[in-house]
Protein backbone atom coordinates (compact mmCIF):
# COMPACT_ATOMS: atom_id res chain seq x y z
CA UNK A 1 0.00 0.00 0.00
CA UNK A 2 2.83 2.47 0.54
CA UNK A 3 4.47 2.17 -2.91
CA UNK A 4 2.45 3.77 -4.82
CA UNK A 5 3.16 6.93 -2.79
CA UNK A 6 6.92 6.37 -2.43
CA UNK A 7 7.39 6.34 -6.00
CA UNK A 8 5.23 9.58 -6.42
CA UNK A 9 7.72 10.98 -3.74
CA UNK A 10 10.91 10.00 -5.80
CA UNK A 11 9.78 11.43 -8.81
CA UNK A 12 7.91 14.44 -8.10
CA UNK A 13 10.35 15.28 -4.80
CA UNK A 14 13.38 13.52 -4.67
CA UNK A 15 14.29 13.53 -8.77
CA UNK A 16 13.97 17.60 -8.60
CA UNK A 17 16.80 17.73 -5.81
CA UNK A 18 19.65 17.38 -8.84
CA UNK A 19 18.56 21.48 -8.96
CA UNK A 20 21.15 21.43 -6.45
CA UNK A 21 24.01 20.40 -8.67
CA UNK A 22 22.37 22.29 -11.23
CA UNK A 23 23.47 25.65 -9.75
CA UNK A 24 26.94 24.51 -10.57
CA UNK A 25 26.28 23.64 -14.18
CA UNK A 26 25.61 26.21 -17.11
CA UNK A 27 22.30 23.74 -17.49
CA UNK A 28 21.13 23.95 -21.13
CA UNK A 29 17.70 22.77 -21.96
CA UNK A 30 19.14 20.68 -25.39
CA UNK A 31 22.41 19.46 -23.68
CA UNK A 32 19.74 18.07 -20.44
CA UNK A 33 21.76 17.89 -17.10
CA UNK A 34 24.52 15.20 -18.47
CA UNK A 35 25.48 17.12 -21.37
CA UNK A 36 25.81 20.53 -19.49
CA UNK A 37 29.15 21.88 -18.75
CA UNK A 38 30.11 22.65 -15.34
CA UNK A 39 30.50 26.53 -14.14
CA UNK A 40 31.69 26.20 -10.25
CA UNK A 41 30.30 28.95 -7.94
CA UNK A 42 29.78 31.40 -10.98
CA UNK A 43 26.18 31.33 -11.06
CA UNK A 44 26.45 32.11 -6.87
CA UNK A 45 29.26 34.70 -7.51
CA UNK A 46 26.83 36.52 -10.25
CA UNK A 47 24.00 36.67 -7.98
CA UNK A 48 26.27 38.03 -5.08
CA UNK A 49 27.53 40.45 -7.54
CA UNK A 50 24.57 41.99 -9.14
CA UNK A 51 22.65 44.79 -7.80
CA UNK A 52 19.98 42.63 -7.22
CA UNK A 53 21.17 40.90 -4.34
CA UNK A 54 21.13 43.92 -1.46
CA UNK A 55 17.72 44.89 -3.20
CA UNK A 56 16.50 41.10 -2.69
CA UNK A 57 17.49 39.99 0.83
CA UNK A 58 16.63 43.53 1.77
CA UNK A 59 13.32 42.92 1.02
CA UNK A 60 13.07 39.21 2.12
CA UNK A 61 13.99 40.04 5.50
CA UNK A 62 12.24 43.12 5.78
CA UNK A 63 8.84 41.56 4.70
CA UNK A 64 8.77 38.52 6.78
CA UNK A 65 10.00 40.52 9.72
CA UNK A 66 6.99 43.01 9.25
CA UNK A 67 4.84 39.73 9.21
CA UNK A 68 6.29 38.53 12.27
CA UNK A 69 6.24 41.25 14.55
CA UNK A 70 2.77 42.50 13.26
CA UNK A 71 0.32 38.91 12.16
CA UNK A 72 1.92 37.08 14.45
CA UNK A 73 0.89 38.61 18.06
CA UNK A 74 -2.02 39.39 16.42
CA UNK A 75 -4.13 35.45 16.58
CA UNK A 76 -2.89 35.52 19.90
CA UNK A 77 -4.38 38.62 20.80
CA UNK A 78 -7.91 38.01 19.03
CA UNK A 79 -8.03 34.97 20.93
CA UNK A 80 -7.46 36.38 24.20
CA UNK A 81 -10.83 38.88 23.19
CA UNK A 82 -12.70 35.86 21.55
CA UNK A 83 -12.54 34.06 24.99
CA UNK A 84 -13.31 36.93 27.40
CA UNK A 85 -16.80 36.89 25.36
CA UNK A 86 -19.54 35.24 26.83
CA UNK A 87 -22.13 34.75 24.47
CA UNK A 88 -21.70 32.32 22.54
CA UNK A 89 -23.93 32.94 19.87
CA UNK A 90 -21.44 36.23 19.31
CA UNK A 91 -18.44 34.27 19.41
CA UNK A 92 -19.58 31.69 16.95
CA UNK A 93 -20.71 34.31 14.43
CA UNK A 94 -17.31 36.64 14.97
CA UNK A 95 -15.20 33.20 14.39
CA UNK A 96 -17.18 31.97 11.24
CA UNK A 97 -16.46 35.40 9.94
CA UNK A 98 -12.69 35.85 10.67
CA UNK A 99 -12.08 31.93 9.36
CA UNK A 100 -13.43 32.80 5.85
CA UNK A 101 -10.48 34.45 4.09
CA UNK A 102 -8.25 31.49 4.53
CA UNK A 103 -10.36 30.02 2.61
CA UNK A 104 -10.11 32.20 -0.31
CA UNK A 105 -6.95 32.25 -2.88
CA UNK A 106 -4.44 35.06 -3.53
CA UNK A 107 -6.43 36.08 -6.97
CA UNK A 108 -9.48 36.83 -4.81
CA UNK A 109 -7.91 38.48 -2.46
CA UNK A 110 -5.45 40.80 -4.55
CA UNK A 111 -8.73 41.48 -6.37
CA UNK A 112 -10.67 42.61 -3.23
CA UNK A 113 -7.36 44.83 -2.50
CA UNK A 114 -7.14 46.11 -5.53
CA UNK A 115 -10.79 47.28 -6.08
CA UNK A 116 -10.89 48.83 -2.73
CA UNK A 117 -7.53 51.05 -3.18
CA UNK A 118 -7.48 51.93 -6.59
CA UNK A 119 -7.17 55.47 -7.29
CA UNK A 120 -10.46 55.77 -9.33
CA UNK A 121 -13.69 55.22 -7.17
CA UNK A 122 -11.63 52.81 -4.97
CA UNK A 123 -13.49 52.72 -1.30
CA UNK A 124 -10.70 53.56 1.07
CA UNK A 125 -9.82 56.50 -0.91
CA UNK A 126 -13.86 57.95 -0.95
CA UNK A 127 -13.69 57.27 2.27
CA UNK A 128 -10.87 58.81 3.06
CA UNK A 129 -11.73 62.25 1.28
CA UNK A 130 -15.45 62.08 2.75
CA UNK A 131 -13.65 62.53 6.28
CA UNK A 132 -11.40 65.30 4.63
CA UNK A 133 -8.53 63.46 5.73
CA UNK A 134 -6.91 63.89 1.72
CA UNK A 135 -7.90 66.26 -1.17
CA UNK A 136 -7.31 63.79 -4.13
CA UNK A 137 -7.31 60.06 -4.34
CA UNK A 138 -4.13 58.25 -3.64
CA UNK A 139 -2.63 55.80 -5.77
CA UNK A 140 -1.79 53.22 -2.98
CA UNK A 141 -0.71 50.03 -5.19
CA UNK A 142 1.94 52.16 -7.23
CA UNK A 143 3.74 54.13 -4.37
CA UNK A 144 6.34 51.93 -3.03
CA UNK A 145 6.31 53.69 0.34
CA UNK A 146 2.50 51.80 0.86
CA UNK A 147 3.38 48.95 -0.39
CA UNK A 148 4.55 46.82 2.83
CA UNK A 149 1.96 48.19 4.81
CA UNK A 150 -0.72 46.64 2.40
CA UNK A 151 1.25 43.24 2.19
CA UNK A 152 1.07 43.29 5.88
CA UNK A 153 -2.68 44.13 6.05
CA UNK A 154 -3.90 41.60 3.69
CA UNK A 155 -1.73 38.86 5.12
CA UNK A 156 -3.48 40.14 8.42
CA UNK A 157 -6.76 39.80 7.29
CA UNK A 158 -6.31 36.72 5.10
CA UNK A 159 -4.81 34.43 8.13
CA UNK A 160 -5.60 36.12 11.47
CA UNK A 161 -8.78 34.46 12.28
CA UNK A 162 -7.72 31.08 11.06
CA UNK A 163 -4.48 30.72 13.26
CA UNK A 164 -6.46 31.87 16.41
CA UNK A 165 -8.26 28.35 16.19
CA UNK A 166 -5.14 26.86 18.10
CA UNK A 167 -4.86 29.88 20.72
CA UNK A 168 -8.06 29.12 21.70
CA UNK A 169 -7.48 25.60 22.21
CA UNK A 170 -4.58 26.15 24.04
CA UNK A 171 -6.49 28.57 26.05
CA UNK A 172 -9.46 26.43 26.82
CA UNK A 173 -7.18 23.65 28.14
CA UNK A 174 -6.48 26.76 31.28
CA UNK A 175 -7.41 25.14 34.69
CA UNK A 176 -10.59 27.03 35.37
CA UNK A 177 -10.34 26.60 39.25
CA UNK A 178 -6.88 29.11 38.33
CA UNK A 179 -9.49 31.94 37.67
CA UNK A 180 -11.37 31.32 40.53
CA UNK A 181 -8.78 31.58 42.95
CA UNK A 182 -7.37 34.76 41.41
CA UNK A 183 -10.91 36.65 41.51
CA UNK A 184 -10.85 35.71 45.42
CA UNK A 185 -7.85 37.21 45.51
CA UNK A 186 -8.54 40.16 43.57
CA UNK A 187 -7.49 40.43 40.48
CA UNK A 188 -9.43 42.04 37.92
CA UNK A 189 -9.99 40.43 34.46
CA UNK A 190 -6.64 42.33 33.00
CA UNK A 191 -4.80 41.16 35.56
CA UNK A 192 -6.25 37.18 34.87
CA UNK A 193 -5.30 37.64 31.02
CA UNK A 194 -2.03 38.88 32.21
CA UNK A 195 -0.92 36.72 35.27
CA UNK A 196 -3.06 33.65 34.01
CA UNK A 197 -4.21 32.86 30.58
CA UNK A 198 -0.76 33.98 28.81
CA UNK A 199 1.55 32.50 30.84
CA UNK A 200 -0.30 29.40 30.66
CA UNK A 201 -0.38 29.19 26.55
CA UNK A 202 3.57 30.46 26.56
CA UNK A 203 4.73 27.05 25.71
CA UNK A 204 1.95 27.30 22.63
CA UNK A 205 3.41 30.62 21.76
CA UNK A 206 7.34 29.52 22.09
CA UNK A 207 6.25 26.75 19.58
CA UNK A 208 4.55 28.70 16.94
CA UNK A 209 7.35 31.54 17.10
CA UNK A 210 10.04 29.06 17.01
CA UNK A 211 8.26 27.52 13.92
CA UNK A 212 8.01 30.90 12.20
CA UNK A 213 12.01 31.52 13.22
CA UNK A 214 12.62 28.29 10.86
CA UNK A 215 10.35 29.96 8.11
CA UNK A 216 11.94 33.33 7.85
CA UNK A 217 13.13 33.61 4.36
CA UNK A 218 9.68 32.47 3.30
CA UNK A 219 8.76 36.42 2.66
CA UNK A 220 5.63 35.33 0.54
CA UNK A 221 5.02 34.34 -2.81
CA UNK A 222 1.32 35.23 -4.02
CA UNK A 223 1.26 38.02 -2.20
CA UNK A 224 3.87 39.42 -3.41
CA UNK A 225 3.95 38.54 -6.97
CA UNK A 226 0.12 39.83 -7.48
CA UNK A 227 0.17 42.60 -5.92
CA UNK A 228 3.39 43.69 -6.75
CA UNK A 229 3.39 43.43 -10.31
CA UNK A 230 3.86 47.12 -11.00
CA UNK A 231 7.20 48.15 -12.13
CA UNK A 232 7.02 50.56 -10.15
CA UNK A 233 7.19 48.86 -6.88
CA UNK A 234 10.30 46.02 -8.13
CA UNK A 235 12.47 47.80 -5.47
CA UNK A 236 10.19 46.61 -2.68
CA UNK A 237 8.11 43.92 -3.76
CA UNK A 238 11.39 40.97 -5.28
CA UNK A 239 12.49 39.04 -2.85
CA UNK A 240 13.97 35.88 -3.62
CA UNK A 241 11.29 33.50 -4.08
CA UNK A 242 9.73 35.96 -6.63
CA UNK A 243 13.32 36.60 -7.96
CA UNK A 244 14.29 33.12 -8.72
CA UNK A 245 11.04 32.47 -10.17
CA UNK A 246 11.11 35.71 -12.90
CA UNK A 247 14.80 34.86 -13.79
CA UNK A 248 14.16 31.07 -13.65
CA UNK A 249 11.00 30.79 -15.55
CA UNK A 250 10.49 33.71 -17.21
CA UNK A 251 13.46 34.18 -18.50
CA UNK A 252 14.95 30.91 -18.83
CA UNK A 253 17.79 31.96 -16.64
CA UNK A 254 18.09 28.36 -15.35
CA UNK A 255 20.99 27.42 -13.33
CA UNK A 256 20.87 31.39 -12.41
CA UNK A 257 17.76 30.89 -10.55
CA UNK A 258 18.75 27.29 -9.21
CA UNK A 259 21.56 29.18 -7.69
CA UNK A 260 19.69 31.54 -6.02
CA UNK A 261 17.22 29.18 -5.09
CA UNK A 262 19.88 27.15 -3.35
CA UNK A 263 21.54 30.08 -1.68
CA UNK A 264 17.95 30.64 0.34
CA UNK A 265 17.88 26.83 0.87
CA UNK A 266 21.25 26.78 2.69
CA UNK A 267 20.27 29.49 4.95
CA UNK A 268 16.95 28.22 5.74
CA UNK A 269 17.84 24.84 6.59
CA UNK A 270 20.87 27.01 9.16
CA UNK A 271 17.43 28.83 10.14
CA UNK A 272 15.84 25.56 10.58
CA UNK A 273 18.29 23.17 12.55
CA UNK A 274 18.76 26.44 14.94
CA UNK A 275 15.15 26.91 15.30
CA UNK A 276 14.80 22.98 15.93
CA UNK A 277 17.54 23.28 18.69
CA UNK A 278 15.96 26.08 20.45
CA UNK A 279 12.56 23.88 20.28
CA UNK A 280 14.34 21.30 22.18
CA UNK A 281 15.59 24.10 24.52
CA UNK A 282 12.05 25.06 25.08
CA UNK A 283 10.54 21.35 25.82
CA UNK A 284 9.76 20.50 22.73
CA UNK A 285 11.09 19.32 18.79
CA UNK A 286 9.72 19.67 15.47
CA UNK A 287 11.79 16.54 14.60
CA UNK B 1 -19.39 36.16 39.01
CA UNK B 2 -20.03 39.10 38.81
CA UNK B 3 -18.12 41.63 36.97
CA UNK B 4 -16.44 45.05 38.98
CA UNK B 5 -16.76 47.91 36.61
CA UNK B 6 -13.22 47.53 34.89
CA UNK B 7 -14.33 44.44 33.98
CA UNK B 8 -17.44 46.01 31.92
CA UNK B 9 -15.53 48.46 30.72
CA UNK B 10 -12.82 45.87 29.10
CA UNK B 11 -15.76 43.65 27.99
CA UNK B 12 -17.41 46.81 25.93
CA UNK B 13 -14.30 47.31 24.65
CA UNK B 14 -13.56 43.88 23.13
CA UNK B 15 -17.44 43.64 21.66
CA UNK B 16 -16.64 46.88 20.13
CA UNK B 17 -13.27 45.90 18.55
CA UNK B 18 -14.80 42.13 17.56
CA UNK B 19 -17.07 43.61 15.81
CA UNK B 20 -15.12 45.83 13.81
CA UNK B 21 -13.32 43.47 13.12
CA UNK B 22 -15.58 41.18 11.73
CA UNK B 23 -16.98 44.34 9.45
CA UNK B 24 -13.78 44.62 8.15
CA UNK B 25 -13.66 41.10 7.45
CA UNK B 26 -16.71 41.14 5.19
CA UNK B 27 -16.83 44.51 3.57
CA UNK B 28 -14.44 43.69 0.98
CA UNK B 29 -16.72 40.29 -0.42
CA UNK B 30 -19.59 43.03 0.14
CA UNK B 31 -18.04 45.95 -2.04
CA UNK B 32 -17.14 43.76 -4.80
CA UNK B 33 -20.46 41.89 -4.77
CA UNK B 34 -22.02 45.53 -4.70
CA UNK B 35 -19.54 46.33 -7.61
CA UNK B 36 -20.46 43.22 -9.61
CA UNK B 37 -24.34 43.99 -9.27
CA UNK B 38 -24.35 48.02 -10.27
CA UNK B 39 -24.26 48.82 -14.03
CA UNK B 40 -20.32 49.24 -15.26
CA UNK B 41 -20.57 52.46 -16.57
CA UNK B 42 -22.26 53.92 -13.39
CA UNK B 43 -19.62 52.35 -11.14
CA UNK B 44 -17.37 54.35 -13.16
CA UNK B 45 -18.65 57.62 -11.81
CA UNK B 46 -17.64 57.02 -8.50
CA UNK B 47 -19.15 56.66 -4.76
CA UNK B 48 -20.04 52.95 -4.87
CA UNK B 49 -19.46 51.36 -1.65
CA UNK B 50 -22.27 49.98 0.19
CA UNK B 51 -25.34 50.09 -1.91
CA UNK B 52 -26.04 49.11 -5.98
CA UNK B 53 -26.89 52.43 -7.47
CA UNK B 54 -27.98 51.17 -10.62
CA UNK B 55 -29.05 47.43 -10.10
CA UNK B 56 -28.31 44.91 -12.61
CA UNK B 57 -27.31 41.63 -13.80
CA UNK B 58 -25.81 42.52 -17.42
CA UNK B 59 -22.20 41.36 -15.59
CA UNK B 60 -23.09 38.00 -14.52
CA UNK B 61 -25.01 37.62 -18.14
CA UNK B 62 -21.65 38.54 -20.34
CA UNK B 63 -19.90 35.94 -17.40
CA UNK B 64 -22.28 33.23 -18.19
CA UNK B 65 -22.49 33.92 -21.74
CA UNK B 66 -18.53 33.36 -21.78
CA UNK B 67 -17.71 29.91 -23.31
CA UNK B 68 -13.97 30.48 -21.71
CA UNK B 69 -15.19 31.44 -17.98
CA UNK B 70 -17.43 28.63 -18.35
CA UNK B 71 -14.83 26.07 -18.88
CA UNK B 72 -12.39 27.76 -16.56
CA UNK B 73 -14.93 26.99 -13.83
CA UNK B 74 -15.32 23.68 -15.23
CA UNK B 75 -11.68 23.07 -14.95
CA UNK B 76 -11.79 24.06 -11.54
CA UNK B 77 -14.80 21.57 -10.53
CA UNK B 78 -13.13 18.51 -12.43
CA UNK B 79 -9.71 19.16 -11.12
CA UNK B 80 -11.01 19.76 -7.57
CA UNK B 81 -12.90 16.30 -7.73
CA UNK B 82 -10.05 14.62 -9.30
CA UNK B 83 -7.50 16.19 -7.77
CA UNK B 84 -8.88 15.40 -3.93
CA UNK B 85 -10.01 12.00 -4.71
CA UNK B 86 -6.34 10.68 -6.26
CA UNK B 87 -4.32 12.52 -3.58
CA UNK B 88 -6.59 11.44 0.03
CA UNK B 89 -6.79 8.04 -1.45
CA UNK B 90 -2.84 8.09 -2.19
CA UNK B 91 -1.92 9.49 0.79
CA UNK B 92 -4.73 7.55 3.05
CA UNK B 93 -3.03 4.16 1.63
CA UNK B 94 0.18 5.38 2.56
CA UNK B 95 -0.51 6.25 5.94
CA UNK B 96 -2.75 3.18 6.69
CA UNK B 97 0.96 1.10 5.33
CA UNK B 98 3.12 3.19 7.79
CA UNK B 99 0.62 2.22 10.52
CA UNK B 100 0.32 -1.05 10.47
CA UNK B 101 2.46 -2.77 13.32
CA UNK B 102 5.09 -5.13 11.61
CA UNK B 103 6.04 -3.42 8.56
CA UNK B 104 9.55 -3.92 7.62
CA UNK B 105 11.66 -0.97 6.88
CA UNK B 106 8.46 1.54 8.35
CA UNK B 107 10.90 3.68 9.72
CA UNK B 108 12.88 4.38 7.27
CA UNK B 109 9.90 4.51 4.52
CA UNK B 110 8.59 7.43 7.32
CA UNK B 111 11.76 9.44 7.01
CA UNK B 112 12.04 9.39 3.24
CA UNK B 113 9.07 10.77 3.46
CA UNK B 114 9.48 13.83 5.71
CA UNK B 115 12.39 14.73 4.61
CA UNK B 116 11.04 16.24 1.82
CA UNK B 117 9.24 18.28 4.00
CA UNK B 118 12.49 20.17 4.66
CA UNK B 119 14.28 19.79 1.23
CA UNK B 120 13.43 20.39 -2.48
CA UNK B 121 15.47 20.68 -5.51
CA UNK B 122 13.24 24.17 -6.04
CA UNK B 123 10.57 25.39 -8.70
CA UNK B 124 13.37 25.21 -11.16
CA UNK B 125 14.34 21.66 -11.58
CA UNK B 126 10.63 20.89 -10.68
CA UNK B 127 9.48 22.68 -14.09
CA UNK B 128 12.07 20.76 -15.76
CA UNK B 129 10.79 17.47 -14.70
CA UNK B 130 7.35 17.96 -15.42
CA UNK B 131 8.39 19.27 -19.25
CA UNK B 132 10.45 16.38 -19.45
CA UNK B 133 7.33 13.90 -18.44
CA UNK B 134 5.13 15.57 -20.73
CA UNK B 135 3.24 16.84 -18.44
CA UNK B 136 3.12 20.49 -19.58
CA UNK B 137 -0.30 21.45 -21.38
CA UNK B 138 -2.09 18.91 -19.91
CA UNK B 139 -4.89 18.82 -17.41
CA UNK B 140 -3.11 15.91 -15.18
CA UNK B 141 -0.04 18.62 -14.22
CA UNK B 142 -2.40 20.35 -11.89
CA UNK B 143 -3.42 16.77 -10.51
CA UNK B 144 -0.68 14.19 -10.33
CA UNK B 145 2.67 16.08 -9.04
CA UNK B 146 1.65 17.18 -5.92
CA UNK B 147 -0.39 14.28 -5.37
CA UNK B 148 1.40 12.92 -2.03
CA UNK B 149 0.93 15.52 0.84
CA UNK B 150 3.81 14.17 3.56
CA UNK B 151 1.75 16.66 5.77
CA UNK B 152 -1.34 15.14 5.28
CA UNK B 153 0.30 11.53 5.44
CA UNK B 154 1.40 12.14 9.31
CA UNK B 155 -1.99 13.48 10.09
CA UNK B 156 -3.70 10.18 8.51
CA UNK B 157 -1.15 8.31 10.25
CA UNK B 158 -1.72 10.02 13.86
CA UNK B 159 -5.13 9.03 13.53
CA UNK B 160 -5.10 5.70 12.10
CA UNK B 161 -2.48 4.82 15.39
CA UNK B 162 -5.01 6.43 17.84
CA UNK B 163 -7.81 3.52 16.42
CA UNK B 164 -8.23 0.37 18.86
CA UNK B 165 -5.69 -2.21 18.16
CA UNK B 166 -8.33 -4.85 18.69
CA UNK B 167 -10.90 -3.92 15.76
CA UNK B 168 -7.90 -5.04 13.16
CA UNK B 169 -6.65 -7.84 15.00
CA UNK B 170 -9.87 -9.53 15.38
CA UNK B 171 -10.90 -8.65 11.74
CA UNK B 172 -7.66 -10.45 10.42
CA UNK B 173 -8.60 -13.84 12.81
CA UNK B 174 -11.62 -13.76 10.11
CA UNK B 175 -9.85 -13.47 7.35
CA UNK B 176 -9.89 -10.37 6.28
CA UNK B 177 -6.74 -8.63 4.16
CA UNK B 178 -4.86 -5.29 4.56
CA UNK B 179 -6.69 -3.74 2.16
CA UNK B 180 -10.39 -5.05 3.15
CA UNK B 181 -9.22 -3.95 6.98
CA UNK B 182 -8.44 -0.37 5.28
CA UNK B 183 -11.77 0.13 3.36
CA UNK B 184 -14.15 -1.70 5.95
CA UNK B 185 -13.11 -0.86 9.08
CA UNK B 186 -10.26 1.93 8.98
CA UNK B 187 -12.22 4.59 6.80
CA UNK B 188 -15.43 4.15 7.95
CA UNK B 189 -13.93 5.09 11.34
CA UNK B 190 -11.87 7.99 9.75
CA UNK B 191 -15.06 10.78 9.07
CA UNK B 192 -13.73 13.63 10.41
CA UNK B 193 -10.24 13.55 9.62
CA UNK B 194 -11.28 12.18 6.08
CA UNK B 195 -13.49 15.23 5.89
CA UNK B 196 -10.82 17.82 7.21
CA UNK B 197 -7.91 16.97 4.61
CA UNK B 198 -10.52 16.58 1.92
CA UNK B 199 -11.20 19.94 2.91
CA UNK B 200 -7.96 21.13 2.98
CA UNK B 201 -6.73 19.25 -0.76
CA UNK B 202 -10.46 20.21 -2.23
CA UNK B 203 -8.95 24.15 -1.01
CA UNK B 204 -6.01 23.66 -2.60
CA UNK B 205 -7.39 22.93 -5.95
CA UNK B 206 -10.24 25.50 -6.24
CA UNK B 207 -7.69 28.02 -5.61
CA UNK B 208 -4.56 27.14 -7.14
CA UNK B 209 -3.66 29.68 -9.93
CA UNK B 210 0.38 29.63 -9.94
CA UNK B 211 0.58 25.10 -11.45
CA UNK B 212 -1.19 26.21 -14.71
CA UNK B 213 0.09 30.08 -15.17
CA UNK B 214 3.69 27.92 -15.63
CA UNK B 215 2.77 24.67 -16.91
CA UNK B 216 -0.22 25.44 -19.22
CA UNK B 217 0.18 28.07 -22.31
CA UNK B 218 -3.17 26.05 -23.51
CA UNK B 219 -5.71 28.97 -22.29
CA UNK B 220 -8.13 26.27 -22.92
CA UNK B 221 -6.97 24.26 -19.77
CA UNK B 222 -7.08 27.33 -17.34
CA UNK B 223 -8.67 27.18 -14.26
CA UNK B 224 -10.94 29.76 -13.21
CA UNK B 225 -8.49 31.41 -11.02
CA UNK B 226 -5.97 31.26 -13.06
CA UNK B 227 -7.56 32.74 -15.91
CA UNK B 228 -9.08 34.97 -13.46
CA UNK B 229 -5.59 36.39 -12.80
CA UNK B 230 -4.90 36.81 -16.58
CA UNK B 231 -8.38 39.36 -16.68
CA UNK B 232 -7.04 41.41 -13.93
CA UNK B 233 -3.72 41.86 -15.27
CA UNK B 234 -5.27 43.59 -18.69
CA UNK B 235 -6.09 46.89 -18.38
CA UNK B 236 -8.36 47.34 -20.87
CA UNK B 237 -11.92 45.27 -21.90
CA UNK B 238 -10.89 44.45 -25.12
CA UNK B 239 -7.73 42.88 -23.97
CA UNK B 240 -9.93 40.85 -21.25
CA UNK B 241 -12.12 40.31 -23.46
CA UNK B 242 -9.51 38.64 -26.18
CA UNK B 243 -8.16 36.21 -23.03
CA UNK B 244 -11.94 35.44 -22.09
CA UNK B 245 -13.17 34.73 -25.38
CA UNK B 246 -10.59 33.39 -27.59
CA UNK B 247 -12.03 31.61 -30.32
CA UNK B 248 -15.23 32.75 -29.64
CA UNK B 249 -17.35 35.53 -30.99
CA UNK B 250 -20.07 35.02 -28.51
CA UNK B 251 -18.82 37.11 -26.00
CA UNK B 252 -17.99 40.32 -27.90
CA UNK B 253 -21.48 39.86 -29.38
CA UNK B 254 -23.08 40.20 -25.91
CA UNK B 255 -20.49 42.80 -25.09
CA UNK B 256 -21.86 44.78 -27.91
CA UNK B 257 -25.60 43.95 -27.00
CA UNK B 258 -24.92 45.27 -23.26
CA UNK B 259 -22.68 49.01 -23.42
CA UNK B 260 -22.61 49.43 -19.91
CA UNK B 261 -20.38 46.63 -18.97
CA UNK B 262 -16.78 47.52 -17.96
CA UNK B 263 -13.74 46.53 -17.56
CA UNK B 264 -14.04 46.24 -13.68
CA UNK B 265 -17.65 44.94 -13.63
CA UNK B 266 -16.63 41.93 -15.77
CA UNK B 267 -13.73 41.23 -13.37
CA UNK B 268 -15.90 41.76 -10.04
CA UNK B 269 -18.79 39.47 -11.57
CA UNK B 270 -15.70 36.88 -12.72
CA UNK B 271 -14.32 37.39 -8.97
CA UNK B 272 -17.77 36.56 -7.76
CA UNK B 273 -18.08 33.34 -9.55
CA UNK B 274 -14.72 32.22 -8.42
CA UNK B 275 -15.67 32.49 -4.87
CA UNK B 276 -18.74 31.92 -4.37
CA UNK B 277 -18.09 27.93 -4.25
CA UNK B 278 -16.34 28.26 -1.23
CA UNK B 279 -18.66 30.33 0.38
CA UNK B 280 -21.42 28.06 -0.05
CA UNK B 281 -19.63 24.66 0.90
CA UNK B 282 -17.94 26.94 4.31
CA UNK B 283 -20.90 26.60 6.42
CA UNK B 284 -21.05 22.91 6.36
CA UNK B 285 -17.76 21.71 6.64
CA UNK B 286 -16.92 24.45 9.62
CA UNK B 287 -17.36 22.32 12.27
CA UNK B 288 -14.30 19.58 10.69
CA UNK B 289 -11.98 21.81 10.27
CA UNK B 290 -11.40 23.36 13.71
CA UNK B 291 -10.72 19.65 14.65
CA UNK B 292 -8.82 18.70 11.70
CA UNK B 293 -6.45 21.44 12.58
CA UNK B 294 -6.29 21.10 16.06
CA UNK B 295 -5.20 17.07 14.90
CA UNK B 296 -2.34 18.29 12.41
CA UNK B 297 -0.63 20.98 15.20
CA UNK B 298 -0.43 17.54 17.52
CA UNK B 299 2.82 16.02 17.25
CA UNK B 300 3.42 12.47 17.67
Amino acid sequence: MIFPALIFILVFNYFPMYGVLMAFQDYSLFKGFFGSTWAGFKHFEMFFNSPDFYRVIRNTIVISLLKLVINFPAPILLALMLNEVRNMAFKRIIQTISYLPHFLSWVIVSGFTISILSVDNGSLNISLQALGLIDKPINFLSLPEYFWGIIVTTNLWKEIGFATIVYLAAIAGVNPSLYEAASIDGANKFKQIFLITLPSITPVIIIFLILNIGSLLNAGFDDLLLLGRSAMLRDVADVIDTYAYRVGIINNRFSYAAAVGLFKAIISVGLLTMANYMARRAGSSLW
Amino acid sequence: MKLSSSDKVLQVWIYILLVLLGLATLYPFWNSAVISFNEGLDTAKGGITLWPRVFTIDNYRIVFQNNRIIDAFLISVSRTVVGTLISIFLTAIFAYGLSVKGVIGKKYYMIFAIITMYFSGGLIPFYLLNRELGLMDTFWVMVIPTAVSVWNMIIFRTFFMGLPDGLEESAKIDGASTFGIFFKIVLPLSGPVLATLSLFTAVYHWNDWFTATIFINDAKLYPIQTLLQQIMNSNTMSEQLSIASQGSGAASDALSRMQSVTSKSLTMATMMVATIPIVLVYPFVQRFFVKGVMIGSLKE
